[in-house]
């Protein structure tokens, strides 16, 4: 394919009628992919436009004018509106804390799959492998499903509390408050661990065996063997998952908290991304105020994701986008 | 990119033959190793076993949560109710015509711009390849989104399930990634013999890609059926609704699920026996395993591919 060495050259040849047979084809395989190119900007880029309502006093189903226009009102009144600043900083303080939590214990993964590959029986470690993975394929609706016929007042959880006599009144477990945080980490955890961990077992499995050879020689125990050769291997997978959460440290996704949330945990498990679905799609349409907050997070979330490429560039000598 | 062809990972090869001595301390270690991963498998099995025994197992004991080891007084009457409940059939035929017409379109296509995003004659390739990738990145919000989708007429439609979701990124740097790992030759071989960019890509990559298809396949049919969020922004019409949208209006407005069930059972309560007549825990039990269903089936046949996809992508990074 490469053989015509300089097309430009060949184009300039050829006569006005006569197009280069190479040109024709790549102007032909564009053609082919320009549907699909076209779909991309349609659901993806022009969406964008979409920004400018937050500069507008928009009220569905009125088309915005340039009567409508607001300027940065809406961006103020995010500020100037006691009552919404602190829902906003309510919110922030879930979504800090949320993503908080899940940096936190960021290693578990990591140190699930070091030890799941110390296991020597491999139809246990096969089977382990197996069933904690499979929560990850089942989506949050299925979840909470699940959370609710083992922890709701007459759910697994509270008979079996009540039969050993732990407790004679049913624990609400999913709406009361204590914890909450924690419990959506541990669901998150439940949902995601055995996933993340298969990463870290393709990286162990890459680990050199000589060196591993060399330190039991050398009289290492297993432990020894973990901390000073398994651990610090995996440092680098793990820095970028680091990285990555950093990155998307106000995008907690919607889903989990929008199926977790009733009336009573409400206030604690609104994170941003839900805080903007409830403020636009529950009744009281407040679109424009709603795409400011999305557009906020947005840039927010962009120079993140810059920060911490250049860091890992800076750190690892690569970045991850 | 090129050394890591998918076959080459075997995430079993993790295990290290050789026991030179093992000291009092390492078996300690291993026995309490066992036992935590024995408890994390536990709680990762428990629950999806617990709903299905329960599902039909003696309503009202289930009601109270009495089943907690093995099924009890078993009967099926609940899966009879649940296929009677209204608007379940429509949800089901949604999610399976959503599912098998996204995959296809969703596969097929980014099997094809991965395909053409590996040619060097591609016009402006590398422009085309990044206008398609950055969209990882962007995102203009949900209200945005949502009022471009009611522009273009796909709220309340069918297609707006399928639509926004046949152009992944993702699965197409994966494609590309595979195709690369493919030698040049075989399509100049065929270019050499007259095949147009199409017949290269039918005839000549379709069939060696079929492995990464197939594991993206995985994927997209795992995420079609799990979808929930584009019903909730985009589907009103409850003709639209999903069986996972379904299943979440039965857990939440429980009052909604009474009526119904009164009303589907009033015609046989009085026939039927406690521990058949349905309640607002069977039918949430039997909807939850109809719906994850599919999902335990095929996912123990497709784990190598699951593994294989995020190992690509884990190269990717």
């Amino acid at each position: 394919m490469e053989l015509n060495s300089s097309p430009k050259k060949q184009a300039s040849y050829a006569s006005l009628r006569n197009i280069n047979p190479r040109k024709l084809r790549s102007y032909k395989e564009f053609l082919l992919i320009l549907p699909f190119l076209i779909l991309v900007a349609l659901f993806s880029y022009f969406p964008l436009f979409g920004w400018i309502y937050a500069f507008h006093d928009y009220k569905p189903p009125f088309p915005i004018t340039n009567d409508t226009w607001v300027g940065l009102k809406w961006f103020i009144t995010i500020f100037d509106n006691p009552v919404r600043l602190k829902n906003v900083i309510r919110v922030l303080r879930n979504t800090f804390i949320m993503s908080g939590i899940s940096l936190l214990f960021s290693w578990f993964p990591m140190v699930f799959a070091v030890f799941l590959n110390e296991i020597r029986c491999k139809p246990f470690r096969k089977f382990v492998q197996t069933v904690t993975t499979l929560p990850n394929f089942i989506s949050w609706v299925l979840v909470y499903a699940i959370a609710f016929s083992l922890f709701s007042t007459n759910g697994a959880v509270n008979s079996v509390l009540q039969q050993i006599g732990a407790t004679t009144e049913a624990i609400p477990f999913l709406t009361q408050t204590d914890g909450i945080w924690f419990k959506m980490w541990l669901w998150l955890t439940w949902k995601n661990a055995g996933w993340a961990a298969i990463m870290y077992l393709a990286a162990i499995s890459g680990i050199d065996e000589q060196m591993i050879e060399a330190a039991k020689v050398d009289g290492a125990t297993r432990m020894q063997i973990i901390w000073h050769i398994t651990i610090p291997s995996l440092l680098p997978t793990y820095f970028v998952i680091v990285m990555l959460n950093l990155a998307n440290f106000l995008s907690n996704g919607m889903e989990q908290y929008y199926v977790f949330q009733n009336a009573f945990t409400q206030d604690y498990v609104e994170v941003l991304d839900l805080y903007v679905y409830n403020m636009s799609m529950s009744g009281t349409g407040m679109y424009p105020l709603a795409t400011v907050v999305s557009i906020l997070k947005s840039l927010v979330s962009v120079v993140l994701l810059f920060v911490t490429n250049t860091a890992s560039k800076l750190i690892r000598g690569e970045g991850f986008i | 990119m090129q050394n890591t062809t998918p076959n080459e990972i075997k995430p079993e090869m993790t295990f290290k033959k050789s026991r030179i001595k093992t000291s009092a301390g390492d078996k300690i270690i291993s026995v309490i190793t066992y036992f935590i991963y024995a408890l994390f498998a536990f709680v990762c099995v428990y629950p999806f076993y617990y709903v299905i025994i329960n599902s039909f197992s003696a309503n009202n004991l289930s009601e109270r949560g009495k089943v907690l080891l093995y099924p009890m007084q078993i009967h099926f009457k609940n899966y009879v109710s649940v296929f009677t409940l209204p608007g379940i059939l429509d949800a089901a035929k949604v999610s399976v015509y959503r599912t098998v017409i996204g995959t296809v379109l969703t596969v097929i296509v980014a099997a094809f711009l991965g395909f053409m995003f590996t040619r060097n004659t591609l016009w402006r390739r590398k422009l085309w390849y990044r206008f398609v990738t950055v969209t990882m990145y962007i995102n203009a919000g949900i209200i945005p989104w949502f009022l471009t989708m009611k522009l273009l007429g796909l709220t309340n439609n069918f297609w707006g399930y399928i639509f926004p979701m046949i152009i992944q990124p993702f699965y197409i740097v994966l494609c590309k990634t595979y195709c690369e790992s493919v030698p040049q030759a075989l399509q100049e071989a065929a270019e050499i013999d007259g095949a147009g960019t199409l017949r290269v890509f039918f005839s000549v990559m379709l069939p060696v890609i079929k492995p990464i298809m197939a594991t993206i396949a995985v994927f997209a049919a795992v995420n079609q059926w799990n979808s929930f969020q584009d019903t909730l922004l985009l589907m009103s019409d409850e003709k639209m609704y999903t069986l996972q949208f379904r299943l979440y209006q039965y857990l939440t407005s429980a009052s909604s699920l009474k009526a119904l069930v009164s009303n589907s059972t009033s015609s046989t309560a009085m026939m039927a026996s406690l521990a058949s007549a349905a309640t607002a825990t069977s039918i949430r039990m039997t909807v939850t395993v109809v719906v994850v269903f599919p999902i335990m089936c095929v996912y123990p046949f497709f784990q190598k591919y699951f593994t294989k996809g995020i190992m690509i992508g884990a190269v990717k990074g």
